[in-house]
């Protein structure tokens, strides 16, 4: 993955770079188990393919666009790293098989990082927050808009990030990817996380109960233990799988008492 | 039920396919179903409850996981349609949106093997580069999760408001004690997986105890 010095940036017409950034939102769209995200990455990376010799009448086209569309895996919001480095590198006119190297050397760390940063440590924040203040008594509104700024802040900021840092550092992109930010986001993060977990609860619970503190805590309580009995499950069961089963029971008993 | 539908479509179809924003986590969508229908605060109550489940289910790259956006709109549109019986109507609502979730993520499945056998057949147009190909793959997809979405949410809705109208009917439990049962499993679930993700931080448990003194600071002033 390593490349030599990259030059002077070239640059790409604004409107291309709007047209990828909206086809990146729809990366997975064509998302299967066999190709994965392959038919996306084609897909995002076609407007700028167009800028080829010949448009998109000519082979050098044709050829890297079915180069694109092959096989890929990584993280949805992280492929906007490949989707600009893999352009870049079409663009620049790199060898095919480089190109192709470089590309299955990508999936790892981009779905690596991206699961640890975002859907392991960035979602649950987001969503522990928006728990935290619908607890407090904030409408609905406040709460929703609370979770949806906070967490495209992230999104849509990683996106945008990724994608121009791909252009820029084309094959060398990698380098991005080792930036202190995003290796030590996670932790950062989920100290903050624990700590919106541990606020939430309550306050949470509390307004959905909406009764007495003895009811309150006595589920507090239950949820304590239950959460002792799941976390000793992990691994053999879904947690939200056997506390779906156990409100299942409940329904039918309090259904045919 | 057009409309309710329709959000379900574009809210499953956020899941995964487009644009991945969260607008699925059950505390939007089940607050813009109780919303459209005139209560958004009971539909926030519910997908509150809801979001403490969804935050075990995080949606891993090929794993199978629950699809919490037709799930949530459907919860929200129980829970605010059933606004005249207390007890057992926010366990009610769970357990459905809970069982719309599981088959919401069944379905993308299916739908995911759809896209294989197209991308299949269309191979060697892909291999070729040819363009029409690569865009018409993509749109199908997405046209297929969007309808998977719509249909599932209609057929939720239709299946499980007389279902739940003839368990609260038929309800016999006090509504302190269902309440509890939801919330204490929604909990559960809940702290389970704050400590799955998080106990590898370090400082993990004195964080969570300092959280968790604040949130309980805060009830008892309340």
């Amino acid at each position: 993955m390593s490349a030599g010095p990259v030059g002077a940036t070239p640059t790409l017409p604004l409107g291309t770079q709007v047209v990828i950034f909206f086809r990146m939102l729809a990366v997975q769209g064509a998302w299967n188990y066999e190709t994965m995200l392959g038919n996306g990455i084609g897909f995002c990376v076609e407007p700028a393919l167009r800028r080829l010799p010949g448009g998109r009448d000519g082979d050098a086209y044709h050829a890297a666009l079915a180069r694109e569309s092959q096989y890929f895996n990584a993280h949805p919001y992280l492929t906007s790293v490949a989707i600009g480095a893999l352009a870049r590198a079409e663009l620049d006119g790199e060898a095919p098989e480089r190109i192709e190297r470089f590309r299955t050397a990508l999936c790892g760390p981009l779905g690596a990082l991206g699961d640890r940063l975002v859907w392991a440590t960035f979602l649950p924040l987001c969503s522990f927050a928006a728990l935290a203040v619908f607890g407090t008594g904030a409408s609905p509104l406040v709460t929703v808009l609370t979770f949806l700024g906070l967490y495209n802040a992230g999104h849509l900021g990683l996106r945008v990030w990724g994608l121009q840092a791909g252009w820029r550092k084309g094959l060398a992109v990698a380098q991005s990817l080792g930036h202190p930010i995003l290796q030590k986001a996670p932790l950062h993060l989920g100290r903050v996380a624990a700590v919106l977990a541990g606020l939430s609860l309550p306050i949470a619970v509390h307004r959905i109960i909406g009764s007495g503190n003895v009811l309150l805590g006595g589920t507090l309580l239950g949820a304590l233990a239950g959460a002792i009995v799941l976390t000793r499950l992990h691994g053999r069961a879904e947690g939200w799988k056997v506390s779906a089963g156990v409100l299942t029971a409940f329904v039918l008993y309090s259904v045919i008492r | 039920m057009v409309v309710l539908s329709l959000l379900g479509g574009v809210l499953g179809l956020d899941t995964v396919s487009f644009p991945q924003a969260m607008l699925s986590r059950p505390i939007v969508g089940a607050t813009l179903s109780g919303a459209i229908l005139g209560d958004a605060g009971a539909g926030l109550l519910v997908g509150a409850a809801l979001e403490l489940f969804a935050v075990d289910t995080l949606p891993f790259g090929a794993s199978r996981y629950p699809e919490w956006g037709s799930a949530a709109v459907i919860g929200g549109a129980l829970f605010t349609k059933a606004g005249g019986f207390d007890a057992g109507r926010l366990t009610t609502t769970v357990l459905g949106a809970l069982a719309i979730a599981w088959i919401g993520g069944w379905s993308m499945v299916q739908v995911r093997k759809l896209n294989a056998m197209w991308a299949r057949n269309r191979h060697d147009a892909v291999a070729g580069g040819a363009r029409r190909t690569v865009i018409g793959l993509q749109m199908a997809g997405l046209g297929a999760d969007l309808v998977r979405g719509i249909v599932l949410t209609a057929i939720g809705l239709m299946a499980l408001q007389p279902l739940q109208m003839a368990a609260l009917e038929a309800w016999g439990t006090g509504a302190p004690l269902s309440r509890a049962m939801v919330v204490g499993a929604s909990g559960a679930v809940s702290l389970g997986a704050a400590y799955k993700l998080f106990h590898a931080v370090p400082g993990f448990s004195w964080q969570f105890m300092l959280g968790l003194a604040a949130g309980l600071g805060l009830v008892s002033l309340s």
